[in-house]
């Protein structure tokens, strides 16, 4: 039986995780990831998972026993946020290189300098082309939903998948869950990766060998390809997922009253409520705005964001992460690329908001949806000069 | 190598023990030369040598894997200077 609970975000991974009861947890996590792993190493120390829980010294020797248990064999879980994703950042690229299915939690969380324990997607953003699939989840059912589809897809794209939730706004935020019966996760994601490696088989095999200028690039091409593959598994996950749990999710991006939309908002992760209100106040203005929640970043779902936007005579990007190239956040820089070269493109207002847990008000929103949307790059809510004036 | 990517969805991973085929004694440019009259067999060498290249049997050492030596000279310098069985000489050298 389903069970309705109320937890946070971080609770609610941690339980994730305990049904989903992987071979090997590595972790040194930081705030606000800590709850996560401290919830599940409870549940390790009571005896209700079998784990072999790993407490290193550092991220970057957490996501080093990953890969090594990865490499044998193991489901492998961890998680982290923030400074603690920036020193993983060397051995992301070994995980995904090596093709190894490892499932993180990113809570969200901006970097320094200077120093904020507060959300926003700066961290996730810098590992955004380290070969890992990236998705972003809406709400505390999402953030769990997510993390047990995240293991289904990693293990048969055989790539690294990170599930990531808006520090505090998603981690510590007590939200209601309906929670699938242990047994329904078990038959979902079986015991064991289906085709994992098997350093520790009977035969022996090489895992990481150097490949020099003769073969690097074919590897390269090869990780390219597996990556270009994962909405397919994506789409076959998703089935799985509705068949074992009957829930819908959306694989790639959430699109809600674009068909028609002269204002099309585009956002990552936890804000899309706040934008898919601010949305239906545009509707009761009688301005007709939608909606694109874009739920998986990597790989980038470009033809689903040209068919959701291409009506549409403004896009505006909401992201709360920066590039600092002077082209504005990532997201935006990619709705962009993605939307480059078709007949009469919508124009693009690139909104970089709530850096370092800054609040995005309704009537910031209502303001924007109001105003003469000028193209380029606004930081919204930023005091000082402004590019928008408020309504 | 002549491997398309397309034959690579499984990463890099290779059968284990490949380095006994990938031939490193090329890189040498001074060899050991072992002297077997004059060796105690105290397996000194054998045990220092960084790529296995002292060929052993029964406890006694036999001789020399040149395909694997990288010429390091590590043997020659562990080995008992009353013994003093290991020479290392250039390479090309008769």
């Amino acid at each position: 039986m389903t069970r309705r609970m109320g937890l946070t975000g971080n609770e609610a991974v941690a339980l994730a995780w305990k049904q989903l009861r992987p071979h090997v947890v590595a972790a040194y996590p930081i705030t606000p990831a800590t709850q996560i792993v401290e919830r599940f190493s409870e549940y390790v120390a009571h005896g209700e998972v079998d784990t072999e829980f790993v407490p290193v010294e550092s991220e970057h020797s957490a996501l080093s026993a990953c890969v090594g248990a990865a490499a044998a064999g193991a489901r492998v879980l961890t998680a982290t946020a923030s400074q603690g994703l920036a020193l993983m950042h060397e051995v992301l690229y070994i995980a995904s290189g090596l093709r190894l299915p490892i499932v993180m939690n990113v809570a969200n969380r901006a970097l320094s300098a200077p120093i904020n324990i507060h959300g926003d997607h700066s961290d996730t953003m810098g590992s955004r082309d380290a070969g890992w699939v990236q998705v972003y989840a809406r709400n505390v059912q999402d953030a769990y939903d997510r993390t047990l589809l995240a293991v289904w897809v990693a293990e048969r794209a055989r790539l690294p998948v990170m599930v990531c939730l808006d520090g505090f706004t998603l981690t510590h935020s007590l939200e209601p869950v309906e929670v699938y019966p242990d047994e329904a996760v078990r038959e979902f994601v079986g015991e064991a990766p289906p085709d994992g490696y098997t350093l520790l088989g009977g035969e022996p095999i090489t895992v990481g060998p150097l490949a020099l200028p003769d073969s690097y690039m074919e590897f390269r091409r090869a990780l390219a390809a597996a990556m270009e593959r994962v909405p397919r598994v994506l789409e076959e996950g998703v089935r799985a997922f509705r068949q074992h749990f009957g829930r819908d999710l959306p694989p790639l991006v959430e699109a809600k009253g674009t068909e028609d939309a002269d204002v099309a908002l585009v956002i990552l992760g936890s804000y899309a409520d706040s934008a898919e209100q601010a949305a239906l106040r545009g509707r009761v203005r009688g301005q007709r705005a939608g909606l694109v929640r874009v739920v998986t970043f990597r790989p980038f779902p470009a033809a689903a964001l040209r068919e959701a936007l291409a009506g549409a005579r403004d896009v505006v990007v909401l992201e709360r992460a920066d590039t600092l190239s002077g082209l504005g956040g990532p997201l935006g820089v990619e709705v962009r690329a993605a939307l480059y070269g078709l007949p009469q493109a919508p124009r693009v207002t690139d909104v970089i908001f709530g850096l370092g847990g800054r609040e995005l008000r309704d009537a910031e929103l209502d303001a924007l949806l109001r105003s003469e949307l000028p193209g380029g790059v606004v930081y919204l809510g930023v005091e000082g000069a402004h590019v928008l004036e408020p309504a | 190598m002549a491997t398309d990517w397309q034959a690579l969805d499984r990463g890099p991973v290779i059968p284990g023990g490949s380095s006994v085929a990938y031939r490193t004694g090329d890189w040498r440019q001074e060899r050991p030369v072992l002297d077997l009259q004059r060796c105690v067999h105290c397996m000194l060498c054998w045990l220092y040598c960084p790529d296995s290249a002292i060929r052993t049997a029964g406890g006694r050492v036999v001789d020399i894997d040149y395909d694997h030596c990288k010429g390091c000279g590590v043997c020659a310098a562990v080995c008992p200077p009353r013994a003093n069985a290991i020479r290392m000489v250039p390479e090309g050298a008769p």
